[in-house]
């Protein structure tokens, strides 16, 4: 049982290394996954670089790069390599990993009224799980033939032959490796997730009365449950083709003058079963922010979330269309036309519940007494960005819209800002909210606005021109667009994007500095820093083992009762009775 | 050793900052305040700030069309395309209209509610008619985009190809060929293990289909006017071949044949004449990653008159005989 664990004897190894306490696993997920950021947004940085002034010499490439820039010049490979390693660390090393497996972790137990996950052993095997394949990911860039460069969707069979690229040498053996733990990660988190929300909830803690974060979170290890173990079969296969000889994704292929043996195999077989997972995925990396956003905006609107059942309604229902959408990524990949026409149909109706979603967030600030903390900063910014990046879904998800803008930088624009954007910003909305929580003490506000501002400002700066690149007819993953007189004048646009780039970066510098900081020599937190209703404000501020000293509280009503009128104070916790003669709400 | 003195300036900075931040919060405190705390003059400003960054958001949109619409690709080329650039105008007009209502809306609840001490919020949790009305309209504008995009859709992947003029496009780590069928209208039977010589595109040359076909590299032409069926293969990995001013574009897959059909509308002349650009061109560009010179996999096209397209036909050889 979890809370014999207050008794055991605590030593240095099991109380920060191999914890079985959610709060340090928690804490171990966002620290590894802001470092394997650092380095996703040190690449961005070099390869925007590359795009805005081509064939400039940069000594800084050189003295990072090494011989993949001679004399600062970054080579084409290499190129290729940042823009693959930059996606996968970006899109499962920060926001899945790190994201859910940082609040996930964090606020599970803390907002159901649990003394700490189901199994603490799984919980601990998922992070060390995902140590591993952050090293291995990490090491890759060492290697000498380069790191992986086929696309973080590493579509055989560039990812499959080292003839072609030479990232698919050893490279993309460690990525294959890499994904594998990382998978394993993601599976037992996701199950301990599960299991936690549906067996250990409190007394009175209906899941009617569950926080949305809690709702996303748990959706979220369902969508991962379904979708990640096709990825490794995907991963797999891709493996067996690598080093056996098979002929899954292989055939009729003439490379370097040598005619290969493989026959029978389709290339378009792995783009399903990648996109199978592919397309679960946004929503295992936006779920997560959106239902940090929820409990954001409510605490600093200081008013209940506008729309309750709407809300998980709607998480329910983009879950449930996220498995059956995936075709949209391969419209013009010769898959047969007929499904191209239900993938669109699919793909435009998950426009209906995001679209709630936002109009519920919208009139969740409508008459207000908005607090305006750099959390809630980050989550109105999440607003803002997921319905500019949703709303060029639109043209997307629509196949005959698609065949034009597939793969251009309309594409870029659009996932970065829908999911990316969003995500990120859920992530940091997350960390200054709930940083009390993490470490007692409390981050610096004037940093906190300052990191917002820029981010945000410089955010939109990167990504808003891409859209103008992408309607030009540019293409993403070109290593330069000086090849194409067509896209001479297109060039401004791309040293503006790369100043914005370079900016975001120095933003991020004052939130690690923030981070470190206030962890260091921050102010020490209050129990209930922000009059919040959920439990974890319950919990002591330093941490314990069991969370809470006596008997897990009792929950009497839903997370939302703020500014109930007839009520002495903004905020009813949810572990208050019901009055005589209040309503539920 | 430079460098070292560089890593000592830099942590000492940082040092320096860390102590600046904390005398500033510790005076702060000592002035009784909680520097952490929200206060309503914060609340003023950053909803000031929402408020400029809506004003600020709207103009740089509005500016970036005016300063850049005239870079985004001219209209299509082609029959099919002008229904894209239809379906792409009203679904673009829809985005912008509901970009403009709802980011307003966003940022101006922000700053007009921005928080005071004295405040207080409503307690609204919910209103099924509202809900109902915002989960209608987007329904209903839903509905119609996809009935439009359907019906787009199937008129261009289900055309008439029987009197089309069937061109290949064979693509290899880094280059393009283009392969005409010859007088006889037909493409012979091609595979990977035919390479061999001049045959680069492996064409089977023992058969009759075959030993017509006609090969071009780096520029090719095509009749205006005439329907057309792309062809696609691949020698090596995927490609995507991606005509972006006949909104035409398709993978080319390793092992496997897809194709495009559709008709170009527009000679190289008059697009030239048009975009008063003299030195314009079709392009064919690769679209999906393919290696270290993906960036420059290109092909150019002229889509020229059927004369001139048969005059140039003519000077070219038939596999069989090169």
């Amino acid at each position: 049982m979890a809370h014999d664990h207050a008794h055991h004897e605590e030593t240095f190894i099991s109380k920060y290394v191999f914890s079985m306490d959610h709060k340090m696993i928690a804490k171990q997920f966002l620290i590894t996954g802001m470092l394997m950021g650092l380095i996703g947004l040190l690449m961005s940085v070099f390869f925007r670089l590359q795009l805005a002034w081509p064939g400039e010499s940069f000594p800084i490439l050189e003295t990072f790069l090494g011989k993949w820039a001679p004399d600062g010049v970054m080579d084409p490979n290499i190129y290729l390599a940042l823009v693959t390693i930059h996606g996968t660390i970006m899109v499962f090393f920060v926001l899945t990993a790190g994201l859910s497996g940082t609040f996930s972790n964090l606020l599970i137990p803390l907002q159901i009224g649990a003394r700490d996950m189901a199994s603490g052993f799984i919980n601990m095997l998922s992070y060390w799980f995902f140590f591993a394949s952050s090293i291995v990911m990490t090491v890759s860039l060492f290697v000498t033939s380069g790191p992986a460069s086929a696309g973080w969707t590493i579509y055989p069979p560039l990812s499959a032959l080292p003839q072609a690229i030479p990232g698919s040498g050893m490279g993309m053996t460690l990525w294959l490796v890499s994904m594998t733990l990382f998978i394993a990660s993601s599976l037992l988190g996701a199950l301990n997730y599960v299991v936690t929300v549906l067996n250990l909830r409190t007394k009175g803690m209906s899941m009617t009365r569950l926080p949305l974060t809690i709702w996303a979170f748990f959706v979220t290890a369902i969508i991962g449950i379904l979708s990640f173990p096709v990825l490794l079969s995907a991963a797999l296969l891709l493996l067996f083709d690598r080093s056996m000889g098979t002929s899954f994704y292989l055939s009729d292929i003439m490379i370097q003058g040598e005619v290969l043996t493989n026959n029978g195999g389709s290339p378009v077989l792995f783009q399903h079963l990648f996109w199978f997972l592919g397309h679960p995925e946004v929503y295992i990396v936006l779920l997560p922010a959106l239902g940090i956003t929820s409990e954001v905006i409510s605490t600093n609107a200081r008013k209940p979330i506008f729309g309750y059942r709407a809300m998980v309604g709607s998480i329910l229902a983009i879950a449930f269309l996220s498995f059956i959408v995936w075709g949209h990524h391969m419209f013009i990949t010769g898959m047969n036309p007929f499904l191209g026409s239900v993938f669109t149909f699919t793909t435009l109706l998950i426009a209906i519940p995001s679209a709630i979603k936002a109009f519920n967030y919208i009139t969740t600030l409508w008459k207000g007494n908005i607090r305006f903390t750099p959390a809630m900063l980050f989550s109105i910014g999440l607003v803002s960005t997921f319905i500019t990046g949703g709303l060029t879904g639109l043209i997307l998800g629509d196949n005959a819209l698609d065949i034009n803008v597939h793969d251009t930088y309309f594409v870029v624009a659009h996932f970065h800002i829908v999911m990316g954007l969003s995500a990120i910003f859920g992530m940091f909305a997350g960390v200054y909210h709930w940083f009390p929580k993490l470490f007692g003490k409390m981050m610096n506000k004037q940093m906190g606005y300052w990191h917002f501002w820029l981010t945000f400002v410089s955010a939109y700066g990167v990504f808003f021109p891409m859209h103008f690149l992408g309607l030009a007819g540019v293409p993403r993953r070109y290593y330069s667009n000086t090849a194409f007189p067509m896209f001479d004048n297109l060039t401004d646009i791309n040293v503006l994007v790369t100043m914005f780039a370079i900016l975001s970066a120095v933003a991020q510098g004052i939130f690690m500095f923030n981070f470190i900081y206030s962890a260091l020599r921050g102010k020490k937190a209050e129990q209930n820093p922000w009059k919040s209703n959920t439990l974890e404000w319950t919990t002591p501020v330093e941490h314990i083992h069991g969370n809470w000293p006596g008997d897990i509280p009792e929950v009497h009503r839903w997370a939302y009762d703020y500014s109930k009128p007839g009520m002495d104070e903004d905020f009813v916790p949810q572990t208050v009775p019901l009055q005589d003669g209040e309503e539920v709400h | 050793m430079i460098q070292l003195l560089l890593a000592v300036v830099a942590v000492l900075v940082v040092a320096s900052v860390i102590q600046i931040v904390r005398i500033l919060e510790l005076t702060s405190e000592l002035k009784g305040g909680n520097t952490n705390a929200v206060t309503d003059k914060d609340n003023r400003n950053q909803g000031l700030l929402m408020f400029l960054f809506m004003l600020g958001m709207m103009g740089s949109f509005i500016w970036m069309w005016a300063a850049w619409g005239d870079l985004l690709l001219p209209g299509a080329s082609s029959i099919h395309g002008e229904q894209i650039d239809n379906l792409m105008a009203i679904t673009m007009g829809i985005i912008i209209i509901v970009f403009f209502i709802t980011q307003p809306l966003l940022f101006y609840f922000a700053y007009k509610y921005r928080g005071k001490k004295t405040g207080q919020a409503s307690y609204v949790s919910h209103n099924n008619k509202l809900e109902l009305i915002w989960t209608a309209i987007p329904a209903i504008v839903l509905t119609v985009l996809i009935v439009y995009g359907l019906r787009t859709w199937s008129d261009i992947v289900n055309k008439d190809t029987s009197d089309a003029q069937v061109v290949e496009f064979y693509a290899r780590q880094f280059d393009w060929t283009a392969r005409y069928t010859g007088a006889d209208g037909m493409l012979g039977e091609a595979n990977v293990r035919n390479i061999e010589g001049a045959n680069i595109v492996g064409v089977d040359l023992q058969s009759e289909e075959g030993q017509d076909d006609v090969l071009g590299r780096s520029e090719i032409y095509l009749p205006v006017g005439q329907p057309m069926l792309f062809r696609f293969r691949s020698q090596d990995v995927l490609h995507s071949a991606y005509f972006p001013h006949f909104r035409v574009q398709m993978n080319c897959v390793p092992g496997m044949n897809t194709q495009f059909a559709f008709t170009p509308t527009k000679t190289t002349d008059q697009m030239r004449q048009e975009t008063g650009n003299a030195e314009f061109d079709y392009i064919l560009l690769c679209n999906k990653i393919c290696g270290a010179a993906h960036y420059n996999m290109q092909m150019t096209i002229k889509v020229v008159s059927q004369e001139e397209y048969d005059r140039w036909m003519s000077e070219q050889t038939p596999l069989a005989n090169s």
